[in-house]
């Protein structure tokens, strides 16, 4: 015992890989919460096959994710795992030339067979050969070892391999010096129905928690100090659900039962199933016959006085582009959620991307501006999506909200906010039968409509996608009325106060590095790095991207450089160049892949011209 | 659930102040009197109805009515109108839509719309053509019609919507034509009435690129080449009333009075959904009318709208304890407090 050193870190990453059979989500799920629950600040990237089910045992069937652990406050998954759990060989395979030199590689001894190694396409024995020579390969009989510690307990042999996933548990409970009785607790809870489960998985897992501190396998464990984390309630979620609990919110605090009309598509598919678990909230799903009419069936809850929400994902947005025009034309409030996938056409449904941008911003008819934000972490898709739909309603206007697929289905520990916390949406009707309404009357600070809806006593009007009179709503083919309503539409979006953006570092400098969305925390990470090494180098992320920040053409100005990276080719470089008259460099990254805080600091040295 | 027991009122308050502009002789026009007229009957307050269209000359027709109403775009109507009525299902909420864009551009939504049994009253205007755009021709013009883009003849097969939505599992399937405008005013009425998806499909006449197209079926001689069905009355037409539908094996056939039995024409019955499966094929082919009036009404299929509610309100009294604070903090929770656990215990910072 005296012999194990304890390796004081400030951010241990974690990968896991394995067949779907191999319970190492649960494993990482409970290290995660675990380590939360130690106060470290946690982060997770989840890595699915695009194949439903690919076979077992092969590279193609691995899926893993990957968490990052931190004594400081971490804003992404962390670039190389300094430790890959890896269940069999197509796991190694799939992973270990992802691991950081010196790293360790843990990984089951017992499924290393002629024919393990053969599927998983090596011609010998990865840990004999040469293949895994620099990494502290830390092979382990699991299999046997699970067997061994569960030899009293009644149950098949079968099932007793089913709590395997329990003894890793242990072990990394024990190298990542996390407190084993929180785990104890969790396996008495979720399997209290099942004796013989919880028993079984009991005995695991101990055993596994004795194996590290027992032999002498492991010389030293981790030490992560506690983060400075605010305190509060806190769970881990992801944005997708984070968006769906974000529509439940924003029609209690306004009062207006939601009509989200959807069609099933991924990888925004999640916000649609969660939300139809919410009827009791007053969501009312209706999953529609295809993406156009998503965004109708959305529209017409809206007309009919309620929030209409939509939400999809690239060729989905392309589909909802002509009535999202009409919402523009009809000036109603009308949410749309855009969960960004690889492109162009069907594209890369499962990997992340964000180049959606230009198409939110531009791809419809006619001049037709919107509103649109983007979400930056897991969690953040809450605030959101309810800010979303607050401005909606304040500016009765359609709203896109950017999301991607790396945040919408990564997930990260978010602190619950209490209903008293959230901000009252306040929703306007005109129901005075003897107003004098005109539809297209407006807020003079708002330029917001007033809003009167079908039902409303003695007001029955009639509106549509033709240009209107400016102020009655009817038809209107007049030159200069067109040129009106145009200017009209531009001066509302343009006018929507956004909060100013926050600098990370120094107001002024050599460099301003701008992230957007899911950018965000790659960028946030690599910024705090090098002004570490003294670099005159400040970030700003922005949230708001039409209208952009009152600040944000001054707050560039005072830097030399500007660099935006964007899974794109460089689609906000664009908007910010016509927009501010500056030269940006870009780093565009499109593999499907988040970004990596090195590449981002890779990038900024060469800026730099280091 | 719409309501039936109103006041009925006077049809001409259903006119809005907005000038019409269809060509004269528009069919149209009959349309709108017909449906002010069942308005009128139904006595709905004027501002608890609402009436959605799409793109087309038919289209326009929500600016003409005295109710909330919504131009909107190309084929989306029915799916516009679907979440206008889950939004508000006390709402009355009409679709009129053309046979562009019913059954080209908006045949999705239009299927989809019958087979869910939506409570909208639907009415599919049909004068075989694209009037908007200048006449070219649309999936319900005739093989062999000559049109702006078809000038050497249309080459593909018309599409019925009556047919289609029997196939669909429609609930309220009916027919009348524009000049006929008593019995568009009652199966207006009664589809308005009916607690589910009605599907009222209207010849119209376009005078300028189509004259004449539906006459035979509304003009002089509309008794010889379609037959109105009256459930529980024989299916009898003709001028003189020489003719009738008699079956033939499961097929319907034409023929006179004089040659059959009584006993073997047929009564129509709109509860038969094979029945109205026949009558929404005929087609003028081998002497057969076309069915007029209410060829089907199941009363008894429960609305989509209605099913949405129930489904909503069950939820509702199951999770009545439900709190948003508790959906939020609901899954698996941790508290970051002061006290921080570790391998070797707790202890407070």
């Amino acid at each position: 015992m005296s012999q194990v050193k304890e390796k004081d870190v400030d951010q241990v990453v974690i990968k896991f890989t394995g067949d779907s059979g191999d319970g190492m989500q649960l494993v990482g799920n409970q290290l995660t919460a675990l380590s939360a629950l130690s106060g470290n600040d946690v982060n997770s990237l989840p890595d699915y096959p695009s194949e439903i089910r690919a076979p077992a045992g092969t590279v193609a069937g691995i899926s893993g994710f990957q968490i990052a652990l931190g004594s400081k406050k971490i804003h992404t998954a962390g670039d190389y795992p300094d430790v890959l759990v890896a269940m069999n060989p197509a796991a190694v395979k799939h992973s270990y030339h992802f691991v950081a030199k010196g790293g360790m590689i843990i990984t089951d001894s017992d499924t290393y067979t002629e024919k393990a190694l053969e599927k998983a396409g090596f011609t010998s024995d990865p840990r004999e050969d040469g293949t895994l020579a620099g990494y502290d390969v830390k092979a382990i009989p699991f299999t046997t070892l699970t067997r061994e510690a569960l030899k009293d307990v009644d149950m098949p042999a079968k099932d007793k391999d089913r709590s395997k996933n329990f003894f890793v548990l242990g072990v990394l409970c024990w190298l990542f010096n996390k407190n084993p009785d929180e785990v104890i607790n969790f396996i008495h809870t979720k399997f209290g129905k099942l004796p013989v489960v919880m028993q079984a998985n009991d005995a695991a897992f101990k055993a596994g928690f004795n194996y590290g501190e027992t032999t002498v396998m492991f010389q030293s464990r981790y030490k992560l100090n506690a983060a400075s984390i605010e305190p509060g309630l806190y769970r881990n979620i992801t944005g997708n659900e984070a968006a769906a609990l974000g529509i439940a919110a924003a029609s209690k605090k306004s009062g207006l039962p939601i009509v989200f009309g959807s069609y099933p598509i991924t990888p925004s598919t999640e916000i649609f199933q969660e939300g139809s678990k919410l009827k009791n909230f007053d969501v009312i799903t209706m999953q529609m016959e295809d993406e156009i009419a998503g965004i109708c069936a959305a529209i017409g809850g809206s007309l009919s006085g309620k929030l209409g929400v939509t939400n999809t994902s690239g060729p989905g947005l392309a589909l909802k582009g002509e009535a999202l025009g009409m919402a523009v034309m009809m000036e109603i409030p009308l949410v749309v959620i855009d969960v960004q996938r690889g492109g162009p056409s069907t594209g890369l449904p499962t990997k992340t991307e964000q180049s959606d941008l230009l198409q939110a911003m531009y791809g419809r008819n006619g001049d037709s501006p919107l509103p649109i934000l983007a979400a930056s972490t897991p969690d953040d898709c809450f605030d959101a999506t309810f800010e979303a739909c607050s401005i909606a309603l304040k500016y009765m206007t359609p709203v896109v909200l950017l999301t991607d697929g790396y945040i919408g289905q990564g997930s990260c520990p978010w602190k619950v906010p209490k209903e008293s916390e959230l901000p009252d949406i306040p929703v306007k009707f005109i129901d005075d039968p003897d107003y004098d309404y005109k539809p297209y009357r407006r807020d003079s600070k708002t330029l917001a409509r007033e809003w009167a809806i079908p039902g409303a006593k003695n007001l029955q009007h009639r509106i549509g996608s033709l240009e209107k009179d400016a102020l009655t709503g009817a038809v209107s083919h007049v030159p200069q009325n067109h040129q009106v309503m145009t200017d009209t539409r531009m001066a509302k979006v343009a006018n929507i106060e956004v909060p100013d953006c926050e600098i990370n570092g120094a107001d002024s400098g050599d460099l301003l590095v701008i992230s957007w969305g899911g950018t965000f925390g790659a960028v946030k990470g690599a910024v705090d790095r090098v002004m570490a090494e003294g670099k005159s180098v400040s970030s700003i992320n922005l949230r708001w991207i039409n209208p952009m920040p009152k600040n944000l053409g001054k707050a560039i100005s005072r830097f030399k450089k500007v660099l935006i990276p964007e899974l794109n080719t460089g689609q906000l470089a664009t908007l910010i160049r016509s927009r501010y008259l500056v030269d940006v460099e870009t780093l565009s990254k499109v593999k499907g892949d988040p970004f990596r805080e090195y590449e981002v600091v890779d990038k900024i040295k060469e800026v730099l011209g280091e | 659930m719409t309501t039936n027991n109103n006041t009925p009122m006077d049809k001409n308050a259903f006119a809005s102040p907005a000038e019409v502009k269809w060509c004269p002789g528009c069919g149209d026009y009959a349309v709108m009197a017909s449906t002010r007229a069942a308005m009128a009957n139904r006595g709905v307050p004027r501002d608890e109805v609402a009436i959605v269209s799409g793109i087309g000359c038919s289209s326009r027709f929500p600016y003409y009515m005295e109710t909330y109403g919504f131009h909107t775009i190309h084929g989306r109507a029915a799916a516009i109108a679907s979440g206008l009525k889950v939004g508000n299902p006390a709402l009355d909420v009409w679709v009129i839509s053309g046979d562009g864009d019913s059954t080209a551009i908006g045949g999705n939504h239009f299927i989809h719309a019958v087979r869910r049994n939506i409570n909208l009253n639907y009415v599919l205007i049909n004068n075989k053509i694209y009037g908007l755009t200048k006449g070219q021709y649309s999936p319900t013009s005739e093989l062999g019609q000559l049109t702006k883009t078809t000038p050497y003849g249309v080459v593909d097969y018309p599409m019925q919507p009556l047919k289609v939505a029997m196939g669909l599992g429609g609930t309220f399937i009916a027919r009348s034509a524009d000049k006929d405008i008593k019995l568009s005013e009652e199966i207006l009425t009664r589809g308005a009435n009916h607690n589910g998806f009605s599907l009222c499909e209207i010849y119209s006449n376009c005078v300028i690129f189509n004259e004449g197209a539906t006459d035979h079926l509304s003009g002089k001689d509309k008794a010889e080449y379609s037959v109105v069905c009256r459930h529980g009355e024989k299916l009898i037409f003709g001028k003189d009333k020489q003719l009738c539908i008699v079956q033939d094996g499961i097929r319907l056939k034409a023929a006179k009075v004089s040659d059959v039995s009584e006993s073997d024409i047929v009564v129509h019955d709109e509860r038969n959904a094979e029945l109205a499966y026949l009558l929404s094929a005929m087609n003028n082919a081998d002497g057969q009318p076309v069915a007029f009036g209410v060829l089907y009404c199941d009363p008894d299929k429960k609305s989509y709208d209605d099913m949405v509610y129930e489904q909503v309100n069950d939820v509702k009294a199951k999770k009545s304890g439900e709190s948003l604070d508790d959906l939020l903090s609901s899954g698996n929770t941790w508290t970051v407090s002061s006290t921080i656990c570790t391998s070797t215990g707790c202890k407070t910072m």
